[in-house]
């Protein structure tokens, strides 16, 4: 089942990149660090500089899927008194500086609003669709409905662990593109990307004709630039997390997630199809 | 190997496909699935394979100590309402509690699925002390997750885990307790999944863990029925054992779901009362959400951010309850209630001083359940309680409680 594009999703911003023979350069933060308004700065500073999707992440008390420096900020936030309704400021700011809004959210935060009324919201606020890293398809009926109804992006995973028969599964339950974990493990930068990516990206390749987006471990240019060569997406986290953590007040954050997007998205077009 | 006999009722039940009504599931990462797959084929597969039936009785007679007695405890019972009160002596298991059922049985399929080392998150200690206890005995690299706070309020259980030979991680973010042990636990797993198994210590977590780790203590109440009818002649009116994650409630409880008469009463912590929002009384103020992989109730706030539990006992303290527990409770088969710390302790020192028995403080709160079940039944009730640990682990908690220590001590 492969759903027809909607006008909120990703796309349309994935068709462009690929016209241009290029991947895409996504850039995760989490809503409520260093505080909302804050964070929000530093999406839109993220777009002036070059991102072409943002991924908002929505702070949870339990993020299992994450390492310490996204796990510092979530923490952070949820003590500063983020609420999920802020991820909708953040939503609405960044479709306005001119991309779609993928929001990233633990389950338990979507079921506690109702699966409908949290799309329903969601879409209302310009968002593109949700990417759900504790849910898999066999457990989303509502939020396949649901997504249906509002006209949003589903973003599943798949891990170098997954067998054909999940590839299949969880690749005909997305819309939008397909998030492909890099390695085995949580967010966090590191020194290497696995060479386990692109053997991945090549099996789920063969099981759809989604675009095929990378994250996990991506923090430097040339690690963009590599792969950006196999995929149609890279996805960035925790270095970009990790520009506002170490300065001291947030001008000089935002300077740095700036230097770094750019750099990044030199890398998107570096990298060899 | 011969199989070892089963009673008409005493059969393992059939696996299924991991729902409890609307609770359970499997709400982890993609990237787990295949080892949750690759478990619960196993499992399947074990439970009806005779060599490894007869190796884990082999196990539980030679090394646990299985058969556990029973004890009936009058001048206890003179507390509860002169009811007739028998435990279920599973705090005279090897390790000191009934957490050794199951690890035994999941460190046996570690083995077949050829993995070489188990992680486990631990509250009490004890899962984590039967874990290294198993991971010693059949040569597998062990490293166990606990919460900071548990660390320190449990810190002879931590000696013994590391003299066992096991690498014991402290985890210091969040409420620093056995929620923040089982994230840090699966994001060990998500990262090492392919040598590693997760021996999960409760029946939580996603498919099969929930389902699996009951069936593994299910001999509890398989042997406890027989043996309250050997003694007694008749079914207990009620079955009570406290709840943490539920494992040795499950385990106490599932022989007798089928006997209507027998009622079935969980234990939760209910901490510094519920006013206080101090307590793991989550079926006293929670409602249905997921955590750690599974639907179930779950204590936590109107974004559905998880709120911190609280109890004097380590073992009860965490915001969310086995899946099959919130079904046994919402189809009205099973009943729960809670004892506050206070209720908690005054069991727990009347246990010691009336029957030289001293319990874990996680079982105190079974005893302390008996007490409240008796005085309402009277005295020709007859209570079946699972005494599910001992207290050694637990001297420093109430010497402090009880005003035993010098004051430079405490
Ligand atoms: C002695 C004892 N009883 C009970 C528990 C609670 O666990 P469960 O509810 O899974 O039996 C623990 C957990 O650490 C324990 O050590």
């Amino acid at each position: 089942m492969t759903a027809p594009t909607s006008p909120l999703g990703v796309a349309g911003v994935l068709d462009t990149c690929r016209a241009e023979g290029r991947a895409a350069l996504i850039g995760y933060l989490p809503v409520g660090y260093p505080t909302v308004e804050g964070s929000i700065a530093a999406m839109v500073a993220m777009v002036e500089a070059g991102v072409d999707i943002v991924e908002v992440g929505v702070p949870y008390s339990d993020p299992l899927m994450d390492g310490p420096v996204i796990q510092h900020a979530a923490a952070t936030a949820l003590a500063g008194g983020t609420r999920v309704a802020d991820t909708f400021a953040a939503t609405k700011a960044v479709r306005a500086a001119g991309v779609p809004p993928l929001v990233m959210s633990y389950w338990n935060l979507v079921l506690r609003s109702g699966v409908d009324a949290y799309a329903a919201r969601l879409a209302a606020a310009g968002g593109a669709g949700l990417i759900t890293p504790d849910l898999i398809p066999d457990e989303a009926d509502d939020w396949i409905a649901a997504s249906e109804r509002h006209g949003l992006d589903r973003v599943f995973l798949v891990a170098p662990s997954s067998t054909d028969e999940r590839l299949t599964r969880v690749t005909s339950a997305c819309r939008g593109f397909v998030y492909a974990a890099s390695t085995m493990g949580v967010t966090g930068a590191r020194d290497t990307v696995g060479g386990g990516a692109e053997h991945l990206v090549r099996r789920t390749r063969a099981v759809t004709d989604l675009p095929v987006c990378v994250g996990l471990g991506v923090s430097t240019r040339a690690q963009a630039a590599q792969v950006a060569g196999f995929a149609d997406g890279v996805i960035v986290g925790s270095a970009l997390v990790r520009c506002l953590i170490q300065a001291r007040e947030l001008d000089e954050g935002l300077e740095a997630l700036r230097l770094l997007t750019a750099e990044l998205a030199a890398g998107v077009r570096e990298g060899r199809r | 190997m011969t199989q070892p006999s089963t009673a008409p009722g005493e059969e393992t039940p059939a696996a299924t496909t991991g729902r409890f009504g609307p609770f359970g599931g499997r709400y982890v990462p993609e990237a787990l699935i295949p080892a949750l797959e690759e478990l619960d084929e196993a499992r399947q597969k074990a439970m009806v394979d005779p060599d490894f039936l007869a190796e884990l009785d082999r196990l539980h007679r030679t090394y646990t100590g299985r058969p556990s007695i029973i004890t009936e405890v009058p001048r206890f019972a003179a507390h509860a309402g002169g009811a007739r009160v028998i435990l279920k002596r599973e705090d005279l298991n090897h390790t000191g509690s009934h957490k050794i059922n199951n690890v035994l049985a999941q460190a046996l399929l570690t083995v077949r699925m050829g993995k070489r080392r188990v992680i486990a998150e631990t509250g009490a200690g004890q899962h984590g002390v039967a874990t290294a206890t198993a991971a010693a005995l059949m040569g597998l690299e062990c490293t166990i997750y606990m919460g900071k706070v548990d660390t320190e309020r449990q810190a002879l259980n931590v000696a013994r885990m590391k003299m066992l030979g096991a690498q014991v991680v402290p985890v210091e973010h969040g409420s620093a307790t056995l929620k923040d042990a089982i994230n840090e636990a699966l994001r060990d797993w998500v990262t090492n999944v392919e040598t590693t198994h997760y021996l999960l210590g409760t029946v939580t977590g996603p498919h099969p863990f929930p389902e699996m780790v009951r069936d593994f203590h299910r001999i509890i109440g398989v042997e406890a029925r027989a043996q309250v009818l050997d003694l007694t002649g008749r079914l207990p009116d009620a079955v009570i054992a406290c709840v943490g994650g539920g494992s040795n409630a499950m385990g106490i409880f599932h022989r007798f779901v089928p006997d209507a008469g027998v009622r079935l009463i969980g234990i939760e912590a209910g901490g510094e009362g519920i006013p206080s929002g101090r307590h793991a009384a989550r079926f006293a103020t929670a409602s249905p959400g997921v955590l750690h992989g599974a639907m179930s109730y779950l204590m936590q706030d109107e974004d559905g951010q998880t709120v911190e539990s609280h109890s004097i006992s380590a073992g009860l303290d965490y915001p969310s309850v086995g899946p099959e527990h919130a079904w046994l409770r919402d189809t009205g088969r099973a009943e729960y209630r809670y004892a506050t710390d206070e209720q908690v302790m005054e069991a727990f020192a009347l246990l010691c001083r009336t029957e030289g028995i001293i319990p874990a403080l996680e079982s105190a709160h079974a005893l302390a359940g008996a007490l409240e079940v008796g005085r309402e039944l009277g005295p020709d009730a007859l209570l079946l309680v699972n005494l599910s640990g001992r207290g050694d682990k637990d001297m420093h908690t109430a010497a402090r409680y009880f005003g035993l220590l010098d004051e430079d001590e405490s």
